[in-house]
């Protein structure tokens, strides 16, 4: 809503300006991550917003040209912190796809489940700091314990809690204990409860609703015009999903619905946040029992036999010929990679995370990019809140869940 | 009917002719390139067209590849319709010695921010860009980063010990 009149009148002949420029600063508590907005604000409300990122350029597109491509991984991690399996079993199956490796089911299944964990906890932040941007900060407290669980079952997988450089080309680097198995279940048992107990603190809270029903708003057109993807993109009702159109481990199996809103404002975004939870949890129902369909000696594959880019056991190094040799070889940069370039997208916590891959046959990528949604989509971040209140800017912000790693690299 | 990547060669080259070439498929996806100043014209009738609509780029970047002479930058688009799933990859080279490529933000406006990185690290000069400035580098930075001839670490640098890490 575009303001008619000027809220702040001067008196003639001041030489003062009409509207004051605020930093809303690299380091503020309401900016999550490090981007700086310099907001033109007449009086609460904003005339333009000019932004700037770049303060964790890491420099990730430089530094994978000259590293092979399990030393990539953890970079992949450091893109959204918040969901760094989907980052790393997208990368995975970028490499996947160029060197032609076709992973077992019930690796699929276990990615299924850690990647739907992983977009779990990402929208759980992210609905939890709307509301701590709205003053409530009970709901965020409260499902930390559950955001700990998930990362105690990373732990269990990988040794890593946050940025967990999970997985390797064509499974995982051991399988799932039952330690993690019993972990996973306890969370299926209790997180239902705890979801609907936090829905139940905003969905219908007249206090949020108010404040964010009707504002950052934007239409279908634009938001495609934009290159929106991923629930903010939904939120504006279209519903294009990744998982959905162009299916990767395994998804294709799996029965859930997409949610959308109508409008793309930020209760939109919550809700449609809030419905995806859901949805990953029947998704990883459904993946857990479908593992525990597998038996006998197929219930304990846990990778791709692969000996070419799967690095063998250190049992196995220390003990067979085989085995050492694929080891060094592997290490050493020795093995033959085929030329090529691969473009593959996940759906990642905030969208399509694309991983353009060009091989020249060389041990290190010739050329790799990250498509980044988080990136793309904060261009719009002047529209949504042209002739918006500060403070609605401010929900804005968090709503379309900026993680500053990923816009950076 | 469904659109298949025999049937977009066919209508760029129909409406094209031989200015368009290079058609490559790698791992399902299409690939052809033509030349800088057409760039626009080929986005346009990509997006016009009813039977093609590809209405959304998802990702624009730039390679550098220093061996090959007066086309050493290459920037490539990939586009998507989303109706009928399709993907494509659309690429101009330029000299390095004259980087100037029509920018596509009047098109697409997330094509915004991502030629700001594709300038801020490969020195692609988009003509006709409302904002082209440094994006994630500083400011002040003079040379641009992710071309070949770049080296990975700041020969520069005094405080570090080469004993201790190597270069």
């Amino acid at each position: 809503m575009i303001p008619t009149e000027q809220h702040i009148k001067l008196p003639d002949g001041s030489i003062e300006r009409q509207t004051t420029t605020l930093n809303l600063g690299p380091t503020h508590p309401a900016t999550h991550g490090v981007f700086e907005n310099i907001l033109e604000l007449d009086g609460e409300r904003i005339v333009s917003a000019k932004q700037t990122v770049g303060y964790i350029h890491r420099a990730f597109e430089k530094l994978a040209e000259h590293r092979p491509l399990y030393q990539i991984t953890p970079l992949t991690d450091r893109l959204n912190y918040c969901s760094s399996p989907i980052n790393n079993m997208g990368w995975h199956l970028t490499c996947e796809k160029l060197l032609n490796v076709k992973t077992p089911k019930r690796v699929d299944y276990l990615r299924v489940i850690i990647m739907e964990l992983a977009r779990i906890s990402d929208h759980l932040i992210c609905n939890s700091i709307v509301g701590v941007d709205t003053g409530a900060y009970t709901g965020f407290l409260y499902v930390m314990q559950y955001r700990e669980l998930i990362y105690e079952i990373y732990e269990e997988v990988c040794g890593s809690r946050l940025t967990t450089n999970i997985g390797r080309i064509g499974g995982f680097e051991r399988n799932f204990t039952n330690t993690a198995f019993e972990k996973l279940e306890k969370f299926l048992r209790e997180y239902p409860v705890v979801l609907k107990e936090f829905e139940n603190l905003f969905m219908r809270n007249r206090i949020f609703m108010e404040r964010t029903q009707g504002t950052g708003g934007i239409s279908a057109e634009r938001a495609l015009n934009y290159g929106f993807t991923g629930p903010n993109l939904r939120a504006t009702g279209v519903d294009y999903d990744v998982r959905v159109h162009a299916p990767y481990s395994s998804y294709e199996d799996f029965d859930f619905i997409i949610p959308v809103g109508s409008t793309g404002d930020n209760y939109d975004r919550f809700m449609v946040r809030g419905e995806e939870m859901w949805q990953s949890l029947s998704i990883i129902e459904q993946a857990y029992k479908k593992i525990q369909e597998f038996t006998g000696a197929e219930s304990e594959i846990y990778h791709a036999d692969v000996p070419e880019y799967y690095l063998p056991p250190k049992v196995d190094v220390y003990t067979k010929m085989e085995a050492l040799i694929w080891h060094f070889k592997i290490i050493m940069g020795e093995i033959e990679m085929p030329k090529g370039e691969v473009y593959l997208s996940v759906e990642g916590g905030n969208g399509e995370l694309g991983f353009y891959f060009i091989s020249d046959g060389g041990r290190t990528p010739y050329r790799l990019h990250f498509r980044r949604p988080c990136f793309i989509y904060y261009q719009a971040y002047p529209e949504l809140t042209k002739g918006a209140m500060l403070s609605d800017a401010i929900v804005t912000m968090s709503s379309l869940n900026l993680i500053a790693g990923e816009m950076d690299a | 009917m469904s659109l298949t990547n025999e049937k977009i060669k066919e209508k760029l080259v129909g409406k094209f002719g031989d200015q368009v070439g290079n058609f490559e498929e790698s791992f399902g996806m299409l690939s052809f390139s033509a030349p800088k100043d057409m760039n626009l014209k080929v986005l346009q009738f990509l997006y016009d067209e009813p039977d093609l609509s590809f209405r959304f780029l998802t990702d624009l970047c730039a390679v550098h590849y220093p061996d090959k002479h007066d086309a050493e930058l290459e920037v490539v688009y990939h586009l998507h319709n989303l109706k009928d799933n399709v993907r494509l990859r659309f690429r101009v080279s330029t000299p390095v010695s004259n980087p100037d490529v029509f920018t596509a933000t009047k098109l697409f406006e997330s094509a915004n921010w991502m030629e700001r990185e594709t300038y801020d690290f490969y020195g692609v000069n988009f003509l006709g860009h409302p904002n082209l400035v440094r994006i994630l580098n500083v400011d002040e930075m003079d040379y641009f980063p992710m071309r070949k001839e770049f080296p990975l670490e700041d020969q520069t640098r005094i405080d570090k010990d080469d004993d201790m890490f190597g270069r």
